[in-house]
């Protein structure tokens, strides 16, 4: 093979380039331009990242290649280069951001081609792109830091992409600020590092763990995986930070597909994937990270059965699986945990382009109680979105029953209760997923006339990377077809096998394997059928009870808002009128007035009188005379 | 009791004395003339300390220009006792203790200076020869740049002291 | 008593001081001018008599320069009391207070 990894600066520069070319010229810039560089960008990216990924995988392929672009930060003994790490962890999340990346390029070509905003629109898409390459592609956390906050900037960015609408820009902020709760915790984290190892470079910090990491104290250990996690809750939106996520599909669809659900999100599993050293001295922290991965997943998924907004029931199954690839973690299968970030990049970035191709059928409209009957005239994304639905199901030989199942093998090897509440959770997901074709796709259409004349096909630029996701959620699976069937070690494990190694997994019998595959896969087929008999003829009661809690997400948000703002607003209130208004406030008047109190003062001396300052003078002159020749010597 | 120590105290109380006529005499013109006279005497301090070319230059310079150009603004202003500006009392009194501090001051502090006697015989360092010679060699320089400084004192002079062209109104308000 | 250094160091520093007092007695500018030509005079005795004790030309140029400085001086200040007589028609330094406004 070529020598394609000393390259690798390359796939983050195409998209910064073109960044640059759509940010500096977006008042000049023709929209239908704008779209083709964008994506241009990203093809340039994804054909080097292919040739990066053959080369990974070639035989020849043995230490993870590092390539220093320059020193970064030389202060001491602290040394941070800007280096890229090409490694099989790296290549592969190269090639999901580009491929889906460029295929969601192309889609918002068409999708946002009437948008006044094209041009600033794809400058955002490229810089995120870029963004995310940094924190795929760093070397050491600090790159890797960067790459986070930038992500999380374009996020941001794109969330109030349409900011006239002040609901969207509040949207907007609160991601940005759930955000930063979360990064505080990644900085704490990485600050510690740098204190307990001296470094930031993974390949020095993980040499020394390797090393001496058992003899490390394990509050130490502890206390950066769980800053670590805390960075991977708010940027995966994980319980407690989850909540910006649903209202980040505020933004334009593709940005959702792109950013919420393919690839920023899955950046805490990247990280601790990455970390995957550090978490399993820390058993403790992969307990706390099942657990919390498992309840996100089980909340989400019960909020998400009784959304009516097509991109919020999508939004909270994102969270939930989310949930699953922590929960995944926390059972130490980092690879499966990779593996789900795979397979779920392409079925649910298909599902939200699907939902974004549905919405562009309907004018804008989001509530799936409006919608019914699609499929007739949207065929092709009717039957794409049926695949998603299918895969993300679980259903058999899909690329979601290989990851999900993996996922919950791997739960039961290490807990079988979390695997219990696993399979709820794919229960539910099933549900809610078939709950949602069936009101979207089937039955009779509920909306005006007037938005039952205008519906249609898309246009070719949105089906054809509907499709081409559609294939790929159909085969992306094959890379992990479980031991039981092939007798060999996972496909996926082997390639990712000399980066990240999996950690506690307990060997569990074939049959007990089998078993629990025909469990879970039988109870979620029978949600989904459960869930198309009981939606074929559907009714829309005012919800009471456990449900009304249900459709207002277990009023989490009014939670936050009673535990947290109004306390901090009520604690600024007091702050504002008794330290800022009385106490800094009063001292910096108060320096002020006696400033000029002593000025008017002084200004009595400033007669005017030229003999009255000759005096002074002369009197002065006496003083330091005396000084000099009295008191110094 | 030699000639240079009769004449030396004989210069030193006329020095102090006319500098004190200087400044306690109401007409300015009388003020003019002990100037003068202090001048005199401390060319006289010169003369014995031989310093010749000094002696000349402060007594053409100084009592023939200077003086002279004083006495002539004060002429041309029609300055005389009665129309002396004076202070108040406790003003001058300020002054002269004020004064009478710095002077006891520094007495007290130069108490201790070393004291060496003035050599009166007969040196030839502060004859015009060896003075001309050291000013246009050693301090060629500055004695160039000095005479620009004249030029420029005597544009600024010229540029102060011309008549200005000033409106009426203009020269009510400055008043 | 033969003359020494000290004497011509008291002499100047009283003269000078008599320069001081007239300065802060008077309030004819002209006055005040002259007293100040009066303290340089003090300075030059004591330039010349230092010239004298170290056998120096130097401090003797010294005087001469500052002969020409005040020279300079007494041209430009003249002009500046001449300038403000014929504006104010005085020469009363407490006229001039304007630097408190």
């Amino acid at each position: 093979m070529g020598n394609f990894s000393q390259l690798v600066y390359l796939v983050p520069l195409f998209p910064l380039v073109g960044f640059l070319i759509n940010g500096l010229l977006w008042n000049k810039m023709p929209k239908s331009l704008a779209g083709i560089i964008g994506s241009a960008a990203i093809l340039a990216s994804f054909c080097v990242s292919l040739g990066i990924f053959f080369e990974v995988k070639s035989a020849s392929f043995h230490e993870p290649v590092i390539v220093t672009l320059f020193d970064f930060i030389q202060s001491g003994k602290l040394h941070i280069p800007l280096a890229f790490q090409v490694d099989q962890l790296s290549s592969l999340f190269l090639l999901i951001i580009t491929g889906v990346g460029f295929l969601i390029h192309v889609y918002s070509a068409s999708y946002m081609s009437h948008d006044e905003g094209m041009v600033k629109y794809f400058a955002y898409l490229n810089l995120f792109v870029f963004s995310m390459l940094l924190l795929i592609l760093g070397a050491n956390y600090l790159v890797m830091f960067i790459g986070w906050e930038g992500v999380g900037l374009c996020s941001y960015l794109l969330i109030g992409f349409w900011f006239k609408k002040r609901e969207y820009t509040n949207a907007a902020k609160k991601a940005f600020v759930m955000n930063r709760i979360g990064d505080l915790g990644f900085l704490v984290g990485m600050l510690l590092v740098l204190y307990n190892f001296g470094t930031l470079s993974y390949k020095e910090f993980f040499a020394t763990l390797g090393t001496s990491g058992a003899t490390m104290p394990p509050a130490t250990i502890t206390a950066i995986t769980i800053c670590f996690f805390i960075g991977a809750t708010g940027k995966s939106a994980q319980i407690p930070l989850y909540t910006w996520l649903p209202d980040a599909m505020a933004g334009p669809t593709p940005v959702s597909a792109l950013i919420h659900a393919a690839t920023m999100v899955t950046a805490g599993i990247y990280m601790i994937a990455r970390s995957h050293v550090l978490y399993s001295l820390a058993p403790f922290t992969l307990n706390i990270i099942a657990i919390v991965g498992l309840a996100t997943a089980l909340l989400a998924a019960t909020i998400a059965i009784f959304q009516y907004d097509i991109k919020k029931v999508l939004a909270y199954s994102t969270v939930s699986q989310l949930g699953f690839m922590f929960l995944a973690i926390g059972s130490g299968a980092y690879t499966i945990a990779v593996f789900h970030v795979m397979t779920h990049a392409f079925f649910k970035a298909l599902m939200f382009l699907g939902s974004g191709s549905v919405i562009h059928a309907m004018g804008g409209e989001q509530d799936i109680r409006k919608m019914g009957g699609l499929g007739k005239k949207m065929k092709i994304t009717s039957v794409t979105f049926l695949i998603g639905c299918l895969a993300i199901s679980g259903f058999p030989l899909l690329s979601g029953f290989f990851s999900k199942d993996a996922i919950l093998t791997a739960a039961y090897a290490h807990n079988p209760i979390l695997y219990a509440l696993g399979v709820l959770a794919a229960m539910m997901t099933a549900f809610y997923m078939f709950r949602l074709y069936v009101l979207t796709f089937r039955g009779t259409f509920r909306g005006t006339h007037e938005q039952e004349h205008h519906l249609h096909e898309s246009p070719a630029a949105m089906t054809i990377p509907l499709i081409v996701l559609a294939i790929l959620s159909v085969i992306g699976g094959y890379v992990g077809i479980p031991e039981v069937f092939t007798h060999k070690e996972l496909a996926f494990n082997e390639y990712l096998g000399p980066v990240v190694k999996n950690f506690g997994i307990h060997e569990i019998p074939e049959n007990t394997e089998i078993m629990l595959m025909t469990v879970s896969t039988l109870a979620s087929l029978a949600m989904m059928y459960f869930a198309m008999m009981k939606f074929r003829k559907p009714a829309f009661p005012e919800s009471t009870g456990i449900a009304k809690v249900l459709e207002n997400k277990w009023y989490v948000d009014e939670l936050y808002d009673a535990i947290i703002v109004r306390p901090i607003e009520a604690m600024s209130g007091v702050l504002d009128r008794f330290v800022e208004k009385m106490g800094i406030d009063g001292i910096v008047n108060g320096v002020g007035k006696t400033v000029k109190w002593g000025g008017d003062r002084l200004r009595m001396l400033q007669t005017g009188q030229v003999g009255f300052y000759i005096f002074i003078m002369v009197i002065g002159m006496v003083a330091l005379f005396t000084l000099s020749f009295f008191w110094i010597r | 009791m030699d000639i240079y120590s009769i004449l030396f105290w004989f210069l030193s109380a006329m020095a102090v004395g006319s500098a004190l006529g200087v400044i306690l005499s109401r007409n300015p013109v009388n003020s003019v003339m002990f100037l003068i006279l202090t001048f005199f005497a401390i060319s006289g301090h010169y003369i014995i300390m031989n310093a010749q070319f000094l002696a000349v230059v402060n007594i053409i310079v100084y009592a023939g220009a200077i003086m002279v150009l004083f006495l002539f603004v004060i002429m041309l202003m029609n300055l005389n006792a009665d129309v002396e500006p004076q202070k108040g009392m406790m003003i001058q009194l300020a002054g002269v203790i004020s004064g009478g501090t710095l002077f006891l001051v520094i007495l007290m502090g130069l108490t201790t200076a070393k004291s060496e006697l003035i050599d009166t015989k007969s040196s030839d360092i502060g004859l015009i020869s060896n003075l001309g010679k050291v000013l246009f060699t050693k301090f060629a320089l500055p004695f160039e740049i000095s005479s620009v400084l004249f030029l420029s004192a005597m544009i600024g002079a010229v540029v102060i002291g011309k008549k200005e062209h000033i409106p009426a109104s203009e020269k009510a308000e400055i008043v | 008593m033969p003359v020494s250094s000290t004497h011509y160091l008291f002499l100047s520093l009283l003269l000078f001081s008599i320069g001081i007092m007239g300065t802060l007695m008077r309030r004819n500018a002209i006055i005040i001018f002259m007293c100040i030509e009066l303290m340089l005079n003090a300075v030059n005795l004591l330039l010349v008599a230092f010239s004298k004790m170290y056998a120096d030309a130097d401090a003797q140029i010294f005087v001469f320069f500052i002969m020409v400085v005040a020279a300079a001086e007494v041209a430009v200040g003249l002009a500046v009391i001449v300038m403000m007589y014929r504006k104010v028609h005085s020469v009363d330094i407490n006229i001039l207070n304007r630097l408190k406004h």
